[in-house]
């Protein structure tokens, strides 16, 4: 499938966040946006999302979307453990050993049962990581999915993202560019004024 | 070390509470007017000739049961309305109004009223349904109000069912919301109820024993059964939150 961004603008309170801003996401592609922080990276996952409508402009998807999203914030449900947030939105196929064989990848196996609350935030972070790659989808999105995230944690996280994904449009910001790398992404910057520059087009191998 | 801690504060309120009974016995006894004013001993010596009494107890069981089902059924309709007014704002800017209204308006003008139109024989139930119902529906209003938006939206993204929305976004809060509204709409259930019971005086009722010690002017009677008032709210609200909690 494809997503097709033509022309959009948005503005918050006078203040233009996105303009004349034009994109293609495809299948089977990663694709990594850096922003100065405040400049409508989080506007751009809000209104792909269609948690927001654009000021004009469209959003075309060649196929009903589905998404797994990492949010800014982890958005976990603190009172259930880490099983029952993924289970909370997978599909009925996916069974209790399932989930906690995927989670284990990424934590560790004592904690699996404990209310997520008591959690450390790279772990709540991790959890989230989870939840957006086991719910059925055919579009991902992270914003900043490496927050709080130790080097080994990473690199775990960034293999199951790269399993997982694969057939998946991925769609993350980092302001780190060597995640940029390690998960093979087209580079998409926005500029403060939001002129879009499109730059290393090369294709996952 | 914590247990410690727990037994001996535990202590300290006993000491404090037999402090204030014996003051209570000491004003008594120098007061010494049983009309007036009547120490322990003696709310204990009449609260011991009810104990065997049939109508002693078909009383309690009465009031308790009348009181308990109008707590309830406010408890059950005020949650439904709740909910049903958070779906459809234009409902609940209707509701509104009475809600603000049952709030306002004292409890004897309730009493008077509903005392001529259904008579007093299930007064209290009425009454206490009244009085609990616009507690339970704000509370169940602020509870949903509450659910974390950030939550809502992940939600709606992962497209979650309704029924699980319900169940593990807005629950937590609500159930949190509803748990503080009930101790306060528990205590005010019985004061309520047995405020009406004593305007209405129907047969068998803990307030028709009230209005009989007043007639008397028998205060140690007045006492014991203001007693088992407090014992009792206190019963229903511990029965109440324990089952409450068991549901969450």
């Amino acid at each position: 499938m494809n997503i097709q961004l033509k022309n959009i603008c948005k503005s918050y309170e006078h203040k233009q966040v996105l303009e004349n801003l034009s994109l293609t996401f495809a299948s089977g592609q990663s694709y990594c946006i850096t922003a100065p922080s405040g400049t409508g990276k989080t506007t751009l996952f809000r209104l792909l999302l269609d948690l927001e409508k654009p000021d004009s402009g469209s959003i075309q998807y060649s196929e009903p979307p589905r998404f797994g999203v990492v949010f800014q914030e982890d958005r976990l449900c603190k009172d259930l453990d880490a099983v029952s947030n993924v289970m909370l939105v997978s599909e009925k196929s996916l069974n209790r050993e399932a989930v906690v064989k995927e989670l284990n990848r990424l934590l560790p196996d004592d904690s699996l049962g404990q209310p997520v609350s008591q959690f450390s935030g790279g772990m709540k972070r991790k959890t989230a990581i989870c939840r957006a790659l086991l719910a059925e989808s055919n579009v991902v999105i992270m914003d900043e999915p490496f927050t709080g995230l130790d080097e080994v944690s990473k690199h775990h996280a960034i293999d199951m993202i790269k399993e997982k994904t694969k057939n998946k449009i991925f769609i993350f910001s980092s302001h780190n560019p060597k995640d940029l790398k390690s998960l093979d992404a087209v580079h998409i910057e926005l500029e403060f004024i939001n002129n879009f520059i499109d730059s290393k087009h090369k294709k996952r191998p | 070390m914590k247990m410690f801690i727990t037994s001996g504060s535990r202590k300290r309120k006993l000491l404090i509470f037999a402090f204030w009974l014996i003051i209570w016995q000491a004003a008594s006894m120098v007061i010494h007017n049983s009309i007036v004013f009547v120490g322990p001993a003696e709310v204990l010596n009449s609260l011991w000739n009810l104990l065997p009494t049939q109508e002693f107890w078909l009383s309690i069981a009465y009031s308790f049961l009348k009181i308990s089902l109008g707590f309830l059924s406010a408890f059950l309709i005020g949650i439904l309305l709740g909910c049903i007014s958070f779906r459809i704002p234009i409902l609940r800017e209707l509701l509104e109004p009475l809600i603000l209204l049952c709030k306002a308006v004292p409890v004897a003008s309730f009493v008077i009223l509903a005392l001529i139109v259904i008579g007093s024989k299930n007064l209290s139930i009425l009454i206490s349904f009244i009085i609990v119902l616009p507690v339970i529906f704000t509370n169940t209003l602020t509870g949903l109000e509450n659910t974390d938006p950030k939550l809502l939206e992940m939600a709606q993204v992962f497209r979650m069912t309704p029924w699980k929305r319900m169940r593990y976004l807005y629950w937590p809060t609500l159930s949190n919301q509803l748990s503080s509204g009930c101790k306060v709409a528990l205590g005010m259930s019985w004061k309520s109820g047995i405020a009406a019971e004593v305007i209405g005086v129907p047969a068998f009722s803990i307030g028709e024993k009230l209005y009989m010690a007043k007639i008397y002017l028998n205060t140690a009677d007045l006492f014991a059964w203001t007693v088992v008032i407090l014992l009792l709210s206190a019963l229903f609200e511990w029965l109440f939150l324990r089952l409450f909690r068991k549901i969450r």
